[in-house]
């Protein structure tokens, strides 16, 4: 063992392997995320048991038991606010957060809105495939107009929420979206949505081959298109960006849709935390100042 | 009987009710007084009715007792309320130039005074407030330079000239009453005694300070707010991470995110958002992350009566979320307990790796209370539990994840929880059900076997909870004639009420519950066994702590005492409830409140 104190082995993708293979249904998008953060926590060199990957519930949630890392998996919706408080309890670790557009946009609409407007430093990969596939195919919040479902057998009527407008109207940092037909783009958007400094928002079009017939790896294919092949693009355009999100239909745009790096983190912003992370801190509050909280109420 | 001395303010909200109750707090909590002080108010921030009672004396003043002995209506709403129900000795100050008093009682003293007279009244809006603090006092034989010393520091933030106009109309109330008004009977006297003042949501707040609490966060919610206050002013000297969060199911979520990472975690709310964090304790208890929620209630259902107390809240926490999992619910029988809960609190859910839960309500939240600082110790036992961290954890076996089982089946049903960061340890904490490292796929948690050994060594932590937790005991004389039975909050109040039932010839005795999961339901029925006629009483409309006692001893007692108006028990409610029920007229009293408040 003595050898592993002198050099520290090196993360290789074996390493970060879950205790069990994934249980997806074969042919999901879910399994191109999953080897995309795999591989970019390699090429980072990430210590596993600094990472922690949170998720809610739904099938994509199910991702923290299939990577070897520090995982919670926690309730429908509530991944994001799970994640700010570990963050904010030791900031020294990596905060992955995976979940489904069900479970981020719809159950966890709420907390989703406040966490980016708060710039916790984590990356959220929703791997939105427009369907709830564990509950076997109803609406979900990204579901287009007209698709027909269990829950809505005669077609949604409802408008479906637009993740990378809502992102950049609710003040995310750093605002991107991926494919999971895109492997190699999607290990870079992932890598630079970790190194970021701030709240990472990764929409992946992640397709459900069994729920949703309407988006498929076939529809998707021909029609997006990597803003990054557009030399003219500037991301730190913040109304430029917002243009660039209402695109939907024979072009949507794929990759960096918005980057800033002007504005602190929450733990950046708090002072309680500039003595390092609050796990690693003294337990008790000095005497003096114990006195001087008893001292205020005689 | 205890002596005491109690004062009552009343007027509409933005008045300045607040201001001299507190410097009346200040000037007997000097004097070395004990103090008990209830604000009975309304949901509106100006305008309605608001009441302040301060009950002081030599003795530990365990509630806001019967009566006022001095009466100060700010308006002719407050005076028309209150004037009929003082009694002989009491006395009334009031603003002769805008209040009318109506017929008082025999031997209470009408105190009225010139306040154009006495007073620069354009310069002063709150001048009546200030002519009357100086009035009582003198008819209480305090000095003036008391008075004097608690103005100056009142309004020395606002410079030289605001307090010598203040002390001036101070002093030109105090010497008025002197030649005037009769001075009250019993002098106050003094103690070389010190003592903090202090609410409950404060206590609780700095017990979670004390107890090593380092991210605190809340979602406003009266009457649980106050602990966010404290907590947001003293963040920075106490090193505790607190947010105001979007809502209580963020709340419950992001502390258990913290809890998780490895430091003491702690929420408090009201009855609603208590409500709302139910699902996040279920996941407390599943994925074994001690968390402590404070519960302040106030009356319900619903939005209820936001600014009233009630103890309705117990059969919720009791089911909070589904399935079956250890839990622990303590009530804080006072204000000073508010303090020593959290503390112990946190040693048993960081031992037992499970949610902790902290019954208050609105009379002690925002009740005020003399404590003494030796009560408010800040080195408490700290017990951290099975907990492998960075410094005390290192890798277990070959590999990097290592052979380490977070949810290890053992005989006390307790598995050693590392924190995430911890090399050698890595592991995922499900709500799913899940083996003993974590696994959570469909084949195991469908796995009967599996499911049958976790659920069975979540609750042997049980045994282990029951084990730590002292049983309650009974207070007051052995073989009483009835014995009064409450938890958390009435304790003051029925302490006092056995008190004055023995000096009327009935002896009584008390046994007040705290601990209420685990109940030693046994040691409860043990004690009871020989009791002649027992009274529970509670401030609730279906006798929420009666049922629970029921379904856990099968122990029915011989009458109820409750109350569900919004108001506190008064002594005399629980005395009169309890002759009534001596007689065998009745086995259920719900006592009126006479005070319209």
């Amino acid at each position: 063992m003595a050898t592993s104190l002198a050099a520290p082995k090196q993360l290789a993708l074996a390493d970060l392997k879950g205790k069990v293979d994934p249980d997806w249904c074969p042919g999901c998008g879910d399994f191109g995320v999953l080897a995309a953060v795999e591989k970019a926590l390699v090429e980072l060199q990430i210590p596993n048991h600094n990472v922690v990957t949170i998720s809610g519930i739904g099938c994509s949630s199910n991702f923290p038991g299939f990577i070897n890392t520090y995982g919670m998996h926690t309730l429908h919706g509530r991944a994001l606010a799970v994640a700010t408080g570990v963050k904010l309890a030791n900031h020294d670790l990596t905060v992955l957060v995976t979940g489904g557009d069900g479970d981020g946009f719809g159950i966890g609409g709420n907390h989703f809105v406040h966490t980016m407007r708060r710039n916790v430093d984590l990356l959220y990969i929703v791997m939105d495939n427009q369907i709830y596939g564990l509950t076997t195919g109803q609406t979900s919040p990204t579901s287009r107009i007209g698709m027909k479902t269990k829950s809505m057998p005669f077609g949604n009527i409802e408008a479906p929420v637009n993740p990378i407008s809502l992102a950049l109207a609710a003040g995310a940092t750093f605002v991107a979206r991926g494919f999971s037909g895109e492997q190699k783009q999607l290990i870079e958007l992932i890598k630079q949505g970790i190194e970021h400094k701030g709240f990472s928002f990764l929409d992946v079009f992640s397709p459900c081959v069994t729920y949703n017939h309407d988006n498929t790896y076939q529809w998707f294919r021909p029609r997006v298109k990597k803003l990054e092949d557009d030399t003219a693009y500037d991301p730190t355009n913040w109304l430029a960006a917002m243009e660039k999100s209402l695109l939907w239909g024979d072009e949507i745009p794929i990759g960096i849709f918005f980057e800033r790096t002007d504005i602190l983190t929450l733990h950046g912003a708090e002072p309680v935390l500039n003595k390092g992370p609050l796990v690693h801190g003294d337990t008790r509050i000095p005497p003096d100042v114990a006195r001087s909280f008893i001292e205020e109420l005689m | 009987m205890r002596q005491t001395f109690a004062i009552g303010i009343g007027g509409a909200a933005g008045q300045g009710v607040a201001t001299p109750g507190d410097i009346f707090a200040k000037i007997f909590s000097r004097r070395g007084l004990h103090l008990n002080a209830y604000n009975a108010y309304q949901s509106i921030i100006r305008g309605g009715h608001t009441f302040l009672t301060i009950r002081a004396g030599p003795e530990k003043v365990t509630n806001m007792g019967d009566c006022i002995d001095l009466l100060i209506p700010l308006n002719q709403d407050s005076m028309n309320r209150h004037l009929g129900l003082l009694s002989a000795g009491s006395a009334c100050i009031y603003n002769a130039d805008t209040i009318k008093p109506g017929a008082a009682g025999n031997c209470v003293q009408l105190c009225p005074l010139p306040v154009s007279k006495l007073a620069d009244i354009t310069r002063n809006k709150v001048a009546q407030n200030t002519l009357a603090i100086g009035a009582g006092l003198n008819m209480m034989g305090i000095s003036f330079q008391a008075l004097e010393s608690v103005l100056t520091e009142q309004f020395k933030k606002k410079g030289e000239a605001v307090v010598t106009e203040n002390v001036g109309i101070a002093r030109a109330g105090y010497d008025h009453a002197a030649p005037r008004f009769k001075p009250f009977a019993w002098p106050l006297p003094m103690t070389e005694n010190r003592y903090a003042v202090l609410s409950g949501n404060i206590a609780m707040a700095m017990g979670g300070a004390a107890a090593g609490v380092k991210f605190y966060c809340a979602y406003p919610m009266s009457p649980s707010t106050g602990v966010l206050h404290w907590m947001a002013a003293h963040a920075r000297k106490a090193g505790i991470m607190v947010r105001q969060v979007e809502d209580e199911i963020g709340v419950v979520n992001m502390a258990i995110g913290a809890a998780h990472a490895g430091v003491r975690a702690m929420c408090a709310t009201s009855g609603g958002g208590f409500a709302l964090m139910s699902e996040g304790l279920g996941m407390s208890a599943m994925m074994e992350t001690p968390v402590v929620v404070i519960d302040c209630q106030r009356a319900g259902p619903s939005t209820g009566v936001p600014t009233k107390t009630e103890q309705g809240d117990l059969w919720q926490m009791l089911g909070a979320a589904f399935g079956d999992y250890p839990r622990i619910i303590a009530s804080p029988l006072d204000i000073g307990d508010c303090f020593k809960i959290i503390p112990e609190m946190f040693n048993l859910v960081d031992r037992f790796q499970c949610p902790g839960m902290v019954l208050c309500d609105l009379l002690l939240s925002e009740g005020r209370l003399s404590v003494d600082p030796k009560d408010l110790g800040f080195t408490p036992g700290i017990d951290r539990g099975e907990l492998i961290t960075r410094a005390n954890g290192t890798p277990s076996g070959p590999g990097i994840s290592g052979d380490y089982k977070r949810y290890k089946i053992t005989e006390s049903g307790i598995s050693p929880r590392a924190i995430p960061g911890v090399p050698g340890h890595v592991h995922t904490a499900a709500t799913d059900e899940h083996d003993e490292d974590g696994v959570l796929i469909s084949d195991e948690f469908t796995n009967t076997v599996k499911r049958r050994a976790m659920m069975e060594k979540r609750m042997r932590k049980v045994t282990g909870i029951e084990a730590a937790i002292p049983p309650p005991a009974l207070w007051g004389p052995r073989n009483a004639d009835v014995t009064l039975i409450g938890w958390g909050s009435t304790s003051g109040v029925i302490e006092e009420a056995c008190e004055i039932l023995s000096e009327q010839g009935i002896s009584a005795n008390q046994l007040q519950i705290r601990w209420l999961v685990p109940l030693h339901g046994e040691a409860i029925v043990e004690i009871l066994k020989g009791a002649r006629h027992t009274i529970i009483v509670e401030n609730n409309y279906s006798g929420q702590f009666a049922r629970y006692l029921r379904s856990e001893s099968s122990y029915v007692p011989n009458g109820y005492i409750r109350k569900y108006d919004g108001e506190p028990f008064m002594p005399h409610h629980i005395v009169e409830a309890v002759k009534e029920q001596l007689t065998g007229k009745t086995t259920l009293s719900v006592p009126a409140h006479e005070i319209m408040v």
